[in-house]
């Protein structure tokens, strides 16, 4: 347990995840207000005590609004880190066992040019074809994380390649494939858990992004930025409408940051630099 | 003096790299627009459109013939320039795009400065006072830079400095015929909050790669010659560290790039970015084609740049694969 304390940025950035996770959690079961009900006699009303954060120019609750929110955007970043990691991994394991390889080779070019396209771009692309969606926004996402994981899985396990046990493991008649899922896999994990909470804020700050132009979620699923572009034309009669939602963006990514720094200082030592 | 002849070599390998990737781009691009359904001619003609009609508008679009046919016309029109003809507006993409280069580019230009300009003091600075009060306000500023979405960062400016201060416009561009100190104007918010994530990057790996060069024997033995910590920091430390730098200020030109098209988005500006959310809108699609595949050509060529930069100078990458 006192690990946990030695980061100094570990808790904080905990209890600011859990937070939002939680927020997401109960949005599913109960909302202060429901959020499809339209009231406009109520509208663009300040912070009180029936409504915590106000309410915004349909005379919604803006609490409700970032509780459901959360949900939209913690539940695209989940899923865009879970495509990144279910295919970058494999292909990085791959790509190492047969280093030098054809294989190694095609997976490393399919992965550079993969990076050429940003997310942003992928998500253009997409939108450009199927229609604008959350379901399109996590496979944009997903597509831009898969060369993430398999290049840090492809640079970790070659290290480990070259390693005295993983030569035994080879003696010892294993093939390439089990060693990489009994020996490669669990020594990369602790990196893998930090590259995905790294690109788990990225998704949020992503989906944010995509939804604030109109390629994300769609109405009336309430999102983050879709939230901040509907308070755009509104934001100098009721700037608490740009402020929240804003804020709770701002908040998670921090968190998961903060988290992120926190658990490479404690899974992984030898990282224990300044991160970049 | 870089060795001529393995620098010749390691820039052709790298070229004929360079041209697969965009070779590849252009079939990724192409097939995934292809896809789309629907045809953009009966889209363009209505409903109640002749078969004939159709059929002299679809040769008139480039949309008869194989798709390897269209494809090689499509990739050979790019070659020399020609981006074809706007399914809406009838003109050739290469102008629309044209007119909109003008904006976006000196944009993502200007916010690259920008955050160049922010992090190499304040990575310096931070790295020169290491386990400060000063480091740990730097580091924390720059927290707070990455976690922000850059988006809302600019409409809060706007609130600020456009509608309360008025020092700025809230959005808008006059072009540059109006001046370049009026079109740099109307630029420097949407500059500002673009560099603001890739400054707090930046001066992060700045001060990083700061704080391993210090940790050299070759500080040491600069200061045991004699030279004070502020000399050997200027003299020997920061060339060092600049070289994770300028890779780093590579990269970061495809996230301005792509990062404009939502900035130029809050402030209405007429660049490249608004272009595809109007074509995408307008089912536009060889405009969207066009546009995505000149931003990863730019990608590609900046960070083949990079690399050959990078190569000049440490001989050692180009033995390495």
């Amino acid at each position: 347990m006192s690990v946990l304390f030695h980061s100094r940025t570990l808790l904080p950035g905990l209890f600011l995840s859990l937070v939002f996770v939680a927020a997401a959690l109960i949005s599913l079961v109960w909302v202060p207000y429901d959020t499809t009900v339209l009231n406009i006699a109520n509208r663009m009303k300040l912070p009180s005590w029936e409504h915590w954060l106000g309410t915004d120019q349909f005379g919604r609750d803006i609490l409700s609004m970032i509780m459901v929110g959360a949900r939209t955007s913690i539940a695209v970043a989940l899923v865009a880190v879970g495509i990144g990691m279910s295919v970058g991994v494999p292909l990085g394991l791959a790509a190492a066992a047969r280093k030098g390889g054809w294989l190694d080779e095609v997976i490393m070019r399919a992965n550079d040019l993969v990076f050429a396209f940003p997310s942003l771009l992928i998500a253009v692309m997409i939108t450009a074809v199927f229609g604008a969606s959350a379901l399109n926004a996590i496979i944009a996402i997903g597509i831009f994380n898969i060369p993430v994981f398999a290049r840090l899985t492809r640079g970790a396990a070659l290290s480990l390649w070259n390693r005295d046990y993983i030569l035994a493991a080879r003696v010892a008649g294993k093939g390439p494939a089990r060693i990489s899922m009994e020996h490669i896999l669990p020594n990369v994990a602790n990196l893998l858990i930090v590259q995905g909470t790294i690109q788990f804020s990225l998704g949020i700050l992503a989906e944010a992004g995509l939804s604030y132009v109109g390629l994300g979620a769609q109405p009336p699923t309430a999102s983050w930025g879709r939230m901040l572009a509907d308070s755009q034309t509104m934001i100098s009669l009721a700037p608490h409408l740009a402020l929240f939602p804003g804020l709770a963006i701002l908040l998670t990514v921090l968190g998961l940051n903060l988290m992120g720094d926190g658990l490479r200082d404690l899974l992984d030592p030898k990282l224990r630099r300044a991160r970049v | 003096m870089p060795n001529r002849k393995s620098m010749l070599h390691y820039f052709l390998k790298r070229l004929l790299s360079l041209s697969l990737s965009l070779v590849a781009a252009s079939i990724v691009i192409f097939l995934a627009l292809e896809v789309v359904p629907g045809d953009p001619a009966a889209y363009m003609l209505g409903l109640n459109a002749q078969e004939d009609t159709l059929q002299a508008l679809r040769e008139e679009l480039g949309l008869t013939g194989s798709i390897f046919q269209r494809y090689l016309s499509w990739a050979g029109g790019l070659l020399v320039g020609d981006f074809g003809v706007s399914y809406t507006y009838r003109t050739p993409v290469s102008e629309m795009i044209g007119d909109r280069l003008w904006v976006s580019l000196p944009l993502a230009l200007y916010a690259l400065t920008l955050s160049t300009l922010i992090a190499f003091p304040a990575g310096i600075w931070a790295a020169s006072r290491r386990g400060s009060a000063a480091d740990a306000s730097v580091m924390g500023v720059t927290q707070l830079g990455v976690a922000i979405p850059n988006f809302w960062f600019a409409m809060l400016m706007v609130l600020v400095f456009a509608i309360n201060l008025r020092w700025f416009s809230a959005g808008g561009f006059p072009g540059w015929d109006a001046g370049f100190f009026a079109g740099m104007k109307a630029l420097t918010l949407p500059a500002i909050a673009l560099a603001l994530p890739q400054a707090s990057i930046l001066t992060r790996v700045m001060r990083s790669s700061l704080l391993d060069t210090l940790g050299e024997d070759f500080i040491r033995t600069a200061r045991a010659k004699g030279l004070t910590k502020g000399q050997a920091l200027w003299r020997h430390a920061v060339r060092n560290a600049l070289i994770p730098v300028l890779t780093i200020l590579g990269l970061q030109f495809s996230f301005l790039l792509a990062g404009a098209i939502i900035i130029e988005n809050v402030f209405f500006l007429p660049g490249l970015g608004r272009l595809v959310f109007q074509s995408i809108s307008a089912r536009d699609l060889i405009v969207v084609e066009s546009v995505v595949m000149l931003l990863v050509f730019a990608v590609i060529v900046v960070n083949f740049a990079v690399d050959m930069a990078y190569a000049w100078v440490d001989p050692r990458l180009r033995r390495r694969r």
